[in-house]
This record gives structure tokens, sequence and C-alpha cells, in this order.
């Protein structure tokens, strides 16, 4: 703080602590208390706010608990209330989407990193950065059209003779993950590039010269080196394709339902917005959860997360 | 108009650790004024109190008379040149140069007019629109002059300018930048950790060690008649004796050594500090005879060649190594390795001088 | 490396590109399709009327215009607030340090529904705090003010990270020497420290721009009943689509190509300029040491 006054006086420093502190405190601290306080309230009646039937309680959040479908797996039948299913299912899936983002930009990071030439890099982010500032809706609509039972996809396969029946694509939740990961993807590549850029090339020629096959030397030498990246990419995707909602409303299909979209309903359909507080709580709450795990399993800082 | 600075008593603490301990100087209007000392020893600290970056904890800096406490460096008659030069990368030359001048509020043709001006002066005509990333080292350090001298300081404060150019540049900037404060007559003070440079540049070098100043004097009685053994040995090379003081007679003192009884030149009255002698290698005749005084029998052990003078290194019985230099004119002969000399000084070349003046 | 592996590695680049871009061509195909629902297959002939269709069709421009509002107040404040905390950031260190850090990126990562909702929340109560019932006033009523709210809390983080970046390059060498030069704080502000910063500044206001157009999450909860780009192509999705949409995709298509195009063009020239004044700085040195 005295650095800053001595760089650019008072004033200009107190106009700059005030920026951040609008933005902190208004945008971002006030309105999850907000929200966290606004979850223990029951949904009434404008006429009955603040009356003696306002009082804190647990029941929105226990409202998670209703509704318990029949569901089994490996032959085990069990009963589980819907939107827990629903949401052990967005978990589940989330993760599927991180893991394939994962497996697509690995490769392609160390190829940007260590392989290509370095004076066409600049031109390859540029074109990786394309799809990026096309609306997420729009591309989502864009595999809505490919994924399409009559569309382009099934048409190249059938051209290709890959198959001889059109296959529906948008079927269960597999139009969502294929969605989410087209989506997210990029976010997973950057981080990782950049942590394998900064791996001394040397090392990997080392390797090559002892004699290490390539499976090792990217196990043991850019995998570790690449962690911080890595760990980045996973909370990112992650957080993006749990909180996601355009995706999975386009590209959903009559047996998925995303937790997200039980916010929405909640909230719009519903006009509870009580409910939908408890609701998106809780998945702030358990992503919180899921991204600490995560960073201490990886032994990350959250202030390595950067782009 | 360029003004005198009077440093009264300053210190500088940083927490626990002093970086400068009870400085006194006074500066001339006009003159061309070293700091010198090894790393760490407060020259920087001082610089950057009188121009304005730190505040000292004790004393007051004037500069022309009036106390600086606290005037912020953009309010001080000072220029600092930065050791990395700090010019502006994404201004031409000329906004570089003028930019004193934009922040006071002067019109953009006088600007232009007076930056090139400026670059006539330190012999740069012509680049006003390039940008410095098209210029070498040397070019840069003269655009950084002409940025100071832009805005018409009273003192010019130069923070090792010299220390990232190679010799030969070194040399020629040397007389650069003493020409162009002889021009101008601004107040230079140069701080430097290379005696050679404070030495040929400077009209009076104040040699500094732990925070302490330990002598303000012109360059030749720095070196000729230095106060303490740590500015003896910082601008030059030494032989030193351990010993205790005798007699003293005429200026000219007693010392026993081991190597028996020396003589040397002592200053004052000595106040029972321990003494060492102190005689500089081109003062030192390997004698082939022993000689009247100041006689210690050495075997020649090495012999390099330094180009204007030759290093014959010896030593004494018991492996005290003593240096002697001879011209490389073909005056004096020079010695075989292993031959058996006698190391000799005239005791008015000798000093025996205190150690270092520290924190007490 | 071995050449196999290179030539592998060229074609998984080149396939993964693919995959990235054939979403759009397809996008794009589906515009120029005479077919009433947005497909490329069956390709039942050229024509450019959905173009036509789509600057007739008055919700979707007004949809469109509102986008383009929101995203440059949303740019505007991301830029103003992000720039102002990363030189913040900058200058801070130890507990309190990371502490701001970490709560600043954790905005990035709060689902975009959380914001939403919680925005939504806290100024409708605000309005309820401060007036009766039924007569709510600006702006603690559900529209696009709160929208670019809850839109900021999130960019204005992406925008910090993009001027720090930057920022922890800058030698404050220069801001010490234009103080010593006389120049006043302000200054020292605006013609050392930002113009330094102004590409770090640019690319995180097109961010920002670009961020906001495509929001849905926050935007979907605080608009009340106005309608924005994507909330309206989302509804159109859900409703019933035409090839309009596909025009206007392909229109925003072209456009960021263009804008790609051009920022490459301009990245060259300012690359071949650096290193002709690199070349020449190498030669005058040269010069220097042959003196």
């Amino acid at each position: 703080m005295n650095d800053l006054i001595r760089r650019y006086g008072v004033t200009i420093t107190a106009l700059m602590c005030l920026l951040v502190a609008f933005w902190l405190v208004m945008l971002v601290i006030v309105p999850n208390i907000t929200l966290f306080e606004q979850s223990f309230r029951p949904y009434l009646p404008v006429v009955d706010v603040g009356g003696p039937k306002d009082v804190y309680s647990l029941g929105n959040y226990a409202k998670v608990f209703d509704g318990s479908i029949e569901r089994s797996i490996f032959g085990y039948t069990y009963i589980i209330p819907v939107h827990v299913m629903t949401f052990g299912l967005t978990i589940w899936y989330s993760i599927v989407v991180t893991v394939a983002c994962f497996a697509l930009a690995y490769p392609l990071a160390f190829f940007m990193a260590k392989i290509a030439n370095p004076k066409s890099l600049p031109t390859l982010l540029l074109l990786l950065f394309i799809p990026l500032w096309v609306s997420e809706v729009l591309r989502a609509f864009a595999w809505w059209i490919i994924l399409a039972f009559k569309g382009p996809l099934n048409a190249l396969l059938l051209a290709l003779g890959t198959i001889d029946k059109p296959v529906r694509w948008i079927v269960d939740y597999d139009g969502v993950v294929i969605g989410l990961t087209y989506t997210y993807v990029l976010f997973m590549l950057f981080p990782i590039y950049n942590a394998i850029q900064s791996l001394d090339t040397n090392q990997i020629e080392a390797a090559d010269d002892l004699g290490a096959p390539w499976w090792k030397i990217h196990w043991r030498i850019v995998l570790p080196h690449a962690k911080p990246g890595i760990a980045s990419g996973c909370v990112m995707v992650f957080m993006l394709s749990a909180g996601s909602l355009l995706v999975p409303s386009i590209l959903g299909s009559t047996t998925s339902q995303w937790f997200t979209q039980t916010i929405d309903q909640w909230f719009k359909d519903a006009l509870d917005w009580n409910t939908a507080s408890a609701y998106a709580f809780i998945l702030l709450l358990l992503c919180t959860v899921f991204v600490s795990i995560a960073l201490k399993v990886f032994n990350v800082k959250l202030s390595d997360i950067a782009k | 108009m360029s003004a005198g600075i009077d440093l009264e008593n300053v210190c500088c603490d940083f927490g626990s650790f002093r970086a400068v301990d009870n400085a006194n100087v006074s500066i001339e209007p006009g003159e061309f004024f070293s700091f010198l000392g090894p790393s760490g020893c407060g020259k920087t600290t001082i610089l950057r109190m009188i121009s304005g970056f730190i505040e000292p904890t004790q004393g007051a800096i004037k500069i022309g008379g009036r106390d600086m406490r606290g005037q912020r460096p953009n309010q001080r008659p000072t220029a600092l040149i930065f050791q990395n030069l700090a010019l502006f990368p994404l201004m031409p030359i000329w906004e570089n140069i003028s930019f004193g001048l934009e922040v006071r509020g002067v019109d953009k043709k006088t600007r232009r007019k007076k930056a090139e001006e400026l670059l006539e002066l330190v012999d740069l005509a012509g680049a006003a629109d390039k940008m410095v990333s098209q210029l070498s080292g040397g070019q840069k350090q003269r655009v950084a002059i002409a940025r100071a001298l832009a805005v018409e300081p009273s003192v010019m404060l130069l923070d090792e300018p010299l220390s990232a150019l190679d010799l030969k540049l070194r040399q020629h900037m040397r007389a650069e930048l003493r020409t162009i404060q002889k021009r101008t007559g601004v107040t230079f003070i140069y701080i430097t950790h290379d005696q050679g440079e404070a030495l040929a540049m400077s009209d009076r070098v104040g040699v500094m060690s732990q925070g302490r100043i330990q002598q303000i004097a012109g360059p030749r009685d720095i070196y000729n008649a230095p106060i303490n053994g740590f500015v003896a040995g910082f601008v030059g090379e030494n032989n030193i004796f351990d010993g205790s003081i005798g007699a003293v007679a005429d200026g000219i003192a007693a010392f026993d050594t081991p190597y028996g009884p020396l003589r040397a030149r002592v200053l004052d009255k000595p106040q029972g500090q321990k003494l060492r002698l102190y005689v500089r290698p081109e003062h030192t005749i390997s004698a082939a005879k022993k000689g009247t005084e100041n006689s210690i029998p050495v075997t020649v052990s090495e012999v390099s060649f330094e180009g204007a003078f030759i290093s014959v290194m010896t030593h004494s019985a018991d492996g005290k190594v003593l240096t002697a230099e001879i011209r490389n004119d073909g005056s004096a002969t020079v010695p075989d390795i292993g031959a058996k000399l006698f190391a000799s000084f005239d005791a008015a070349r000798a000093a025996l001088l205190p150690d270092a003046n520290v924190k007490g | 490396m071995h050449k196999l592996r290179i030539t592998l590695a060229r074609l998984y680049m080149g396939l993964f590109l693919a995959f990235m871009l054939a979403p759009l061509v397809v996008m794009s195909g589906a515009a120029f399709n005479d077919s009433r629902l947005p497909s490329i297959v069956p390709w039942k002939g050229f024509t450019t009327h959905w173009f036509e269709a789509m600057i007739n069709d008055g919700r979707m421009m007004t949809a469109f215009g509102n986008t383009l509002i929101v995203a440059l107040a949303v740019a505007i404040l991301a830029v103003i607030v992000g720039t102002a905390s990363a030189i913040l950031i900058n200058s801070i260190s130890g507990r309190v340090r990371t502490v701001l850090y970490s709560m600043m990126i954790s905005t990035i990562l709060i689902p975009g529904v959380v914001i939403g909702i919680s925005t939504m929340i806290l100024w409708t109560r605000m309005g309820g705090l401060l007036f009766e019932p039924g007569q709510k006033l600006w702006p603690f009523i559900p529209g696009l003010h709160l929208s670019v709210l809850g839109q900021v809390s999130y960019i204005a983080a992406m925008v910090m990270l993009l001027v720090l970046a930057r920022l922890q390059s800058f030698d404050a060498g220069l801001e010490e020497a234009a103080l010593d030069l006389g120049a006043s704080h302000a200054q020292v502000l605006r013609r050392i420290l930002l113009p330094y910063l102004y590409p770090a500044i640019g690319a995180g206001g097109a961010v920002a721009f670009f961020q906001s157009i495509e929001n849905y999450n926050v935007t979907q909860f605080t608009r009340g009943g106005m309608d924005t780009l994507t909330v309206y192509v989302f509804s159109m999705v859900r409703s019933g689509v035409t090839p309009a949409i596909n025009a206007l995709a392909f229109l925003l298509i072209m456009v960021t190509l263009v804008l790609a195009l051009i920022y490459e063009i301009n990245r060259r020239r300012l690359a071949r300029i650096e290193s002709a004044r690199e070349a020449e700085a190498r030669r005058a040195t040269a010069l220097e040491e042959a003196i």
C-alpha cells in the first residue's frame, strides 16, 4: 500500500482501493451472503414477508430429498431422491467431460509447446481462439445441427460406410457430454500449454538420450512438470461444465437433466427464488468442495490458476 | 544554476540496520563529487536520500541552502541518472528528453527545439525521432544525460552509470561526462565502486564503508595520503605490516615488526588505535643489496607482465607476500624467479594507518 | 523427436483444428441452405433470403442491440475495475495479497447461475428495504443493468489477470525517473504506466466484450423481461428455429474472422518493426565497440 502511495499519491491510490472494494464487496461478497441468507427463508406471498411465518429454516434444502424414484445399477435396485440423482449425474458427467478434455488437450498442448515451429505458434493460437469468440449458444446450436438424426455427421458416416443406419447422437447424456467437451476443451488446452512451455526441452532430450521410451518421458518428466497447468485446466473445465446451463438445455434429451436446469426450473417455473437459492448454494458448496479436494490432491494452490 | 549540497549528520536506518551513519559533507556548487565504496557501503542510499526517494532518519539534507525535508522527488531541483538508465521505451528520443519539460507544461515546439539542442550537446544530432530500442549502450547513456539536463537541475545525481559498458567505452564516456559537466557547470554527484573512475573524474572523492564516510579529499590525496587502512586498500594495492609503534620524530615513527624495525610516516597523534604499516607496490623496490632501513630479505616467487608495469611477487622467509612494481620502460632490470633480493621502501612513502572508521 | 511422431502430431493438430472449426463451417453453411430447418443435409439450394429474414426479425435486432449495449458497458466497467485491481495486487504482498487474489480468481469459478440469482436477490431486496412493495425504482428492479453488474463480477477478474501479466514485466524504475523529472502522480500514471499497459488493457477490453456477448447464465436470471442475443437464440432453439439464426451466426463468425485477420496482420507488422529496430541497435553497438 505504501508502495502505491509513493508511486501514485494518496488520491489515486484511494480511488483504486475504492474500485476494488466496490467489485469485491458489492459484486461478490454481499450477493453471495444474501443468497446464503435467502436460501433459509421460506417462499411466502409478499404480504407474509417479514411476518411471523418468515422464519429461518432448512426447509428449502430439505426439498432436495423430495420425490424419490427407483433406479437400478448392475442389477441392484435402489431408491434415490430425484434431485440427488440429478446432482450425482451432473457431477459424474462433468468428470467425464473433464477427462475427455484432458485426453484431447494434452497431446495438442505438448505438440504446441515442444514440437511446433515457434514462428507459426501465434497464428495457431489465433486460429484456436476463434471458436472461443463465437458465442457459446451458437456453438452448442451448431452441434445440435451436426448431431441431428438427419444431420451432417450421420450423412458423413453413412457415406463413408462406417455405419449402415443413422445413429441417434442426442440421446441420454451423450449430446451434452459432446457439447460440453467441445465448448470447454480450450480451457484445458491453454493452461497445460503454458505449463509445458516452461519445461526445459533439454530435459526431454536428456531422457530420450538416456533411452527412455516416449510414454515414460511423459509419465515421469512432462506430466509432473505440467501438474499445475493440468490442475488448473481440470478445475476450470469441471466448474464450467457443472455450472453450464446452455449446453445441457440445447443438447439435452428427454432422459437428461442437469442440476442447473433444476435450479432454473425453481427460479423461472415455480418462481420460488428461495429454493432456487438453496439449490444454487448447494451447487456452489459442493463444487467448492470438489475443487478444494482436487487442489489438495494435485498439491496446487488456488493462486497458481491463471490464464 | 548549480547548487551546493550539505549533508548534516545524516543517518538512514532500515529497521535496526543503519545504512548510513552520520554522514557529513559539504559539496560545492559546480563540483564533480564522487561517493566511492564497495557494494552495501551506503552510497546508493545517500543518493536516494538526496534525490528524495528515501527520507533520512536523522539529520538534514540541504540543497542550495534549503532544507529538503518533506520534499518529494518531483519537487527537488535534482535530476537522477539511474543505473539501468530507465529511458521510456514507448516514446521517441526527443520525447524522452523533453519529458521533464512536458510535465511542466512547456509547449510542443519549444520542447522539440530544446531536445534537439541537447542532442547536439551530447553528440547525438539527428537521433530525435528514433526509439530507444534502436540505440547502442553508449548512445542510451547520452540520451539519459540529455534528459536530465533538460530540466536544468541544480544537481545531477549519477548512479553508477557506466557499470554496464565495456572497458574502452567506459573510458571514452568518462571523458565525455567530465566535459559535459564542465560545459554546463552543474554540480555532479557520482557514485561508483570503481576507484579508477572516481579518481579520474572527480574534483573530490568521498570514500565510504559500511555506512560511514571514511575520507573526503581530492583524488591525489585520497591515493597518496589515505587516512586509514580501508581507504588505502580500496583505491590501490598495498603491502601491509603489523607491528607496534615506537618513538615518533618529525612525523616519522619507528614501527616494530617481526621483520625488524621499520620506519614510516604517521598522521597526527596516534590515539591508541591499532596501526599498520602501508606501502604501495610502486614505491617498493626489489633491490639487490640490503638498504639502510626498511629492507626485508625476500625470494622472488612470480613475475607477471601487466602491460604498463611489471608486478614482482616475492615472499619473505616466513611466507609473507610482498609485491613490488617495476615500470615497463626498461629503467630497471626484471629479476628472475628464485632470485634472492631485498624488498625496500622509503620511510616517507610508507604510512602508519588505523583500520577503517566503523560504526561505533 | 522422431519423424513419424512429428507427422502424427501434425496430423492430430490438423484434426483438432478441424474439430474446432467444423461447427462454425456447418453453422455458416446452414445460413445459405434453402431449407426450412437449419441444416446442411439435405442441401436444397443456395439462397440468401435468410439474411433478409434476420434483418426483418425485429425482436432479434432488438436483442442484438441490447447485447451490444450490455457488452460495451461491461467492457468499460470490467477494464476500469480489472486494471485498478491488477495495479493494487501487484503492489501488495503476503497474506493479504494471497487472500485478495484468491477471492478475485474465485469469481471466474463461481457458476453463473449462482452469480445471476444472487445479484437478482440482492438488488430486489435492497429495493424492498428502501421502497414500498410495488413501487420499485431503477436500479432495484430486474433488468439489463443487473446483467451488467453480474457479468462484471467475474469478467473483471479476467481483465485483471491479463493486465497483471503485463504489469509484472514493467520496470518501476521508469516511474521513479518520471517523478524525478518533476512529473505529478497523475502524469506518471497517464504517461508512463497506462501506455505500457495499453496492449493488455485493449486485450482485456476485447475479452470482456466478447465474454459478455456470449454470457447466458448470469443474463438469464437478471434480465427481467429484456432480451439479449443468447437468451433470444436459446428461446428460439427451444420453440422453433429458422436458419435466420444461422445467418446471424455467419455474420458473427465473419466479423470474428475479420477482426482476427486484422489483429494478425498488425501483429506481424509490429514484429517486423521491432526486429528492424533491434538490428539497428546491434549495428550501433558494434560501431561503438570499434572505437
